[in-house]
């Protein structure tokens, strides 16, 4: 029989396995009477020391990825910099990338780019993910940019961007701006914003934006096309 | 996890390719111009310092980066050799580790920064051999507790009950009130209230004392002496209902305030003053018939608990019973070791002097007495052994006595030593952590000045047109261009700009906050840029004890205006020479252990973006009584959100000449 909660445990009949309050007070006393010292924590702490992430060979990625080796090389080198274990977990992804916005609050946009680059969904982004990422990014096709972008709003990943997952884009790309801006932040500027997207993207008007509609609403925009040029001397 | 900005970069400017699609305005251009076998020996170069080694001592251990493939990732094919940007000092050790199989910890380095090194070679600290592992887990377990403390003196200072800043206005009553009990020195009634209870219960025990003392008493039995309690009853009446009154009030008052009142009555304080004052009230409400006089005789005894309120007052004592606390077992110890040997003793002692008459040792528990007495080195002489064995066995028991005594108190003597200095150490770290958080928000009101900078160059730019942007672009380096490029992304992306403090807060026309703010700019006398947030932050908690003389001497040469210029002299400063992007890095760097996070919503009144050329800041000498952050017992008092009125920067009305804003949580970001 197994102790339920502690107040109708009695000794007699209950198990040594039995939680209750008792057999703590006992095993407590126990260890005031015998002076057992606190345990030594630090070797639980070892345990979990270095989870170190190796990343495939250079030839593998010079394969996947449309970087030059020497690219990879200077890519991995600062990568490995900052993090010695070879992966990036959520809430490093977020220091880091808030040290580039220190008026606002980038990280909800950093966990929605966490998300993106994190293709596998484990948790943590490692070298292959991240080089895989950044060379969609920098040495993609305009569609192969716009489909990441895509990626990126729709949060739960079923294929459409619906106006809830824009707003929330929008308000943790507003979030960066931080406080003091010029003209003032107002409440509605987020949902207007997302309405005036919605309205340029969504063709069939059904309140969600599928793949096609955004590639197609995008190649349209003509600032859109010239600021994709933006990406191509960044590395 | 050391964060160096300057790598990250590319990819933060390749993630703004989520806002493309979703920007109402044309982005700008990016900055141009900116833009990576048989044994044989292999060169491995740590920071200009060459290493030879063959390639199988490399291969030793294949799990680590310098055994794998991994490796490759570092070749220079100009030079054909290994090249490592990090510390040859301790490289040397990393790599007598592969020659000679086991690694040594070295006695003077940081063991944090060796850490850090053996984790970037894929080397797990475990391998350490056994020569230096003792010192290196010990070294390890001392950092690890000053980091904890500093966390814990960032999460629970400003809010906890080491916190010293008053509320904001708009807080309910009940918690401004809390705040006044917790921390007295936050308004003068608060300070008031507490001289007076802890008056009163001075008063109170004194009268407790002197009720016993006999008065000579005149009249009815002449030469007979009473106490003096029994003599002016109604005086000691009066002077205990007055003080049961306050206690009764406090502790109601509190009940009231208490966040949490589940918690507050379960806390050891507030058992003492019920313990306290309860007698009282039994007293008044029991009958005074003599079956139970005797009984709320015994009850009066209690009132000495009183005494223990003393513990609000003072921190030593509320460190002697934390202490104690935690050297619960030592003391478990020297308890059962007394008892056993108690025990055995007395029952030595009985048997030996069972034979003689008229002996005092009627029975083994009557021996516990005698042996207690003589293993304390008391000796009263009461009971005295007699026969030859008696006394042979009582000496060998007063001997053993002496040590088995002396054994657990040093452990306890240490706890004690270790706790009061880790009081003292929180309290000095909290004065410090006030002038940290400002120069700190100096720093970063730095970088949003030098964007703002850029801002207005380049409107001056696209003014001119034709002319080459030789001012601005000459003045900063690329990183700063490319950063200042994405944040420009940023704003075309929502559509709104950057401003700082002052014109937001003009544009608004918000005149609540000019009170405020007009309070705030007299705060930056205190703000010290005397060193860049590398020295402090990280440093401090790493290596602690080397740099406090540097980080003094420092402040002492402070005089710093905000703007890119200060940013070199400030490098200057700090010893530093390299050029921008570096020490940006660098800066960037220090952030790691002290991220405190910004929360957009919490309203920020600095002004540090006006600087003003001060005076260094003397350190701040605090000798307020306070209570240490091992008091959790008394509740925090904390809003549960981290972002809400506990973030708003207030003043505080101490002692301290220069008043400065103090902040919940900021995010350090230099460049």
């Amino acid at each position: 029989m197994v102790c339920v909660g502690g107040s109708n445990c009695s000794m007699s009949w209950c198990p040594r396995s039995c939680r209750s309050p008792l057999g703590y007070a006992a095993r407590s006393l126990f260890q005031f009477v015998t002076g057992t010292l606190a345990p030594d924590s630090v070797e639980d702490e070892f345990e979990l020391s270095t989870v170190c992430h190796r990343p495939e060979g250079l030839e593998q990625l010079q394969e996947q990825t449309k970087f030059t080796r020497k690219e990879l090389q200077v890519l991995y080198r600062g990568f490995k910099n900052e993090c010695p274990s070879g992966i990036v977990n959520e809430e490093n992804f977020k220091q880091i990338y808030s040290q580039f916005f220190p008026q606002g609050d980038s990280s909800t946009y950093a966990t929605f780019l966490f998300n993106a680059f994190d293709t596998n969904h484990d948790g943590s982004v490692s070298f292959e993910d991240f080089v895989a990422g950044l060379s969609v990014i920098l040495r993609g096709t305009i569609d192969d940019r716009l489909n990441w972008a895509f990626n990126l709003y729709d949060l739960n990943k079923d294929g459409f961007i619906t106006k809830e997952e824009m707003l929330d884009i929008m308000k943790s790309i507003y979030d960066m701006m931080g406080k003091y801006t010029y003209p003032a932040l107002r409440e509605e500027a987020p949902r207007e914003h997302v309405e005036s997207f919605f309205q340029k993207m969504d063709r069939n008007k059904d309140g969600v934006v599928t793949i096609e509609e955004f590639i197609e609403s995008c190649q349209k925009d003509e600032n859109i096309m010239r600021s994709m040029q933006l990406f191509d001397n960044v590395i | 996890m050391a964060a160096g900005v300057a790598t990250w970069l590319p990819f933060a400017r390749a993630a703004a390719v989520g806002w493309l699609p979703l920007a109402q305005q044309p982005l700008p251009a990016a900055p141009q111009g900116c833009e990576a076998r048989s044994d044989e020996v292999l060169v491995v170069n740590v920071s200009g310092r060459r290493f030879q080694t063959w390639k199988n001592t490399l291969d030793r251990y294949p799990d680590t980066l310098l055994g794998s493939s991994e490796k490759e990732f570092f070749f220079d094919p100009d030079s054909g050799e290994y090249f490592f940007d990090r510390d040859p000092d301790l490289f040397r050790h990393v790599l007598n580790f592969y020659r000679t199989g086991r690694l040594h910890c070295p006695r003077q380095e940081c063991i944090q920064a060796f850490d850090e090194e053996l984790a970037f070679y894929g080397i797990v600290p475990e391998l350490i051999g056994d020569c230096c592992l003792e010192e290196y887990r010990d070294r390890k377990k001392e950092n690890a507790e000053r980091l904890a403390e500093d966390e814990e003196a960032e999460l629970g200072g400003p809010g906890g009950a080491g916190a010293d800043w008053a509320l904001p206005p708009g807080s309910p009553f009940r918690q401004r009130l809390w705040r006044a009990f917790e921390n007295p020195h936050t308004s003068t009634m608060a300070l008031v209230f507490y001289y007076v209870t802890g008056f009163f219960i001075a008063v109170s025990v004194i009268a407790n004392v002197v009720e016993t003392i006999p008065c000579a008493a005149g009249g009815r039995a002449g030469w007979r002496e009473e106490p003096c309690g029994d003599r002016f009853p109604l005086a000691f009446f009066c002077m205990d209902t007055a003080c049961v009154l306050i206690f009764t009030g406090e502790y109601l008052l509190r009940l009231f305030a208490a966040p949490s009142r589940g918690r507050f009555l379960r806390s050891v304080m507030s058992l003492i003053d019920a313990v306290a004052i309860l007698p009282y009230y039994i007293g008044l409400f029991v009958p005074k018939n003599d079956d139970l006089s005797g009984a709320f005789v015994t009850l009066r005894v209690f009132r000495v608990f009183r005494i223990f309120k003393f513990s609000r007052h003072s921190q030593g004592l509320r460190i002697l019973g934390y202490t104690l606390k935690s050297c619960a077992s030592e003391l478990g110890f020297l308890l059962f070791s007394l008892t056993m040997a108690i025990i055995i003793f007395a029952t030595v002692m009985f048997y030996a002097e069972k034979g003689t008459s008229k002996t005092n040792f009627t029975s083994i528990p009557a021996a516990f007495w005698y042996t207690i007495v003589t293993m304390t080195t008391l000796g009263y002489g009461d009971m005295v052994p007699s026969t030859i064995a008696g006394k042979i066995f009582g000496s060998i028991c007063s001997l053993s006595g002496v040590l088995v005594i002396a054994l657990p108190v040093p452990v306890i003597v240490s706890n004690f030593s270790r706790i009061y200095h880790q009081n003292q150490r929180a309290d000095k770290r909290r004065a410090q952590q006030k002038v940290r958080l400002a120069r700190i928000r100096m720093a970063k009101s730095g970088t949003t000045t030098a964007f703002l900078q850029y801002k207005r160059n380049r409107g001056l730019e696209d003014q001119d047109g034709a002319e080459r942007p030789a001012l601005s672009t000459r003045s900063s380096s690329a990183f700063e261009q490319q950063h200042h490029h994405l944040l420009h992304c940023l704003e075309k992306t929502t559509s709104h700009e950057f401003t700082d403090e002052s014109t937001f807060s003009e544009a608004l026309g918000v005149i609540s906050l000019g009170g405020q703010t007009s309070r705030s700019t007299s705060v930056s006398s205190q703000a010290v840029i005397g060193t860049s947030t590398r020295a402090s932050s990280l440093i401090s908690s790493c290596c602690p004890r080397q740099n406090k003389q540097r980080r003094a001497i420092r402040l002492a040469n402070s005089t710093a205006s905000v703007s890119r210029g200060s940013m070199q002299e400030l490098d200057t400063l700090a010893g530093h020479h390299s050029p921008g992007p570096q020490s940006s890095r660098a800066s960037l760097n220090a952030k790691t252990h002290d991220t405190l996070t910004l929360n957009c919503d919490s309203q920020d009144l600095v002004a540090a973006i006006i600087s003003i050329p001060t005076p260094p800041a003397n350190t701040p000498d605090e000798s307020r009584p306070r209570s240490p952050a091992s008091d959790r017992g008394e509740g925090p008092g904390r809003p549960s959100s981290g972002s809400s009125s506990s973030s708003r920067g207030a003043l505080r009305n101490s002692s301290l000449g220069p008043s400065y804003l103090l902040h919940n949580a900021v995010k350090i970001s230099s460049l």
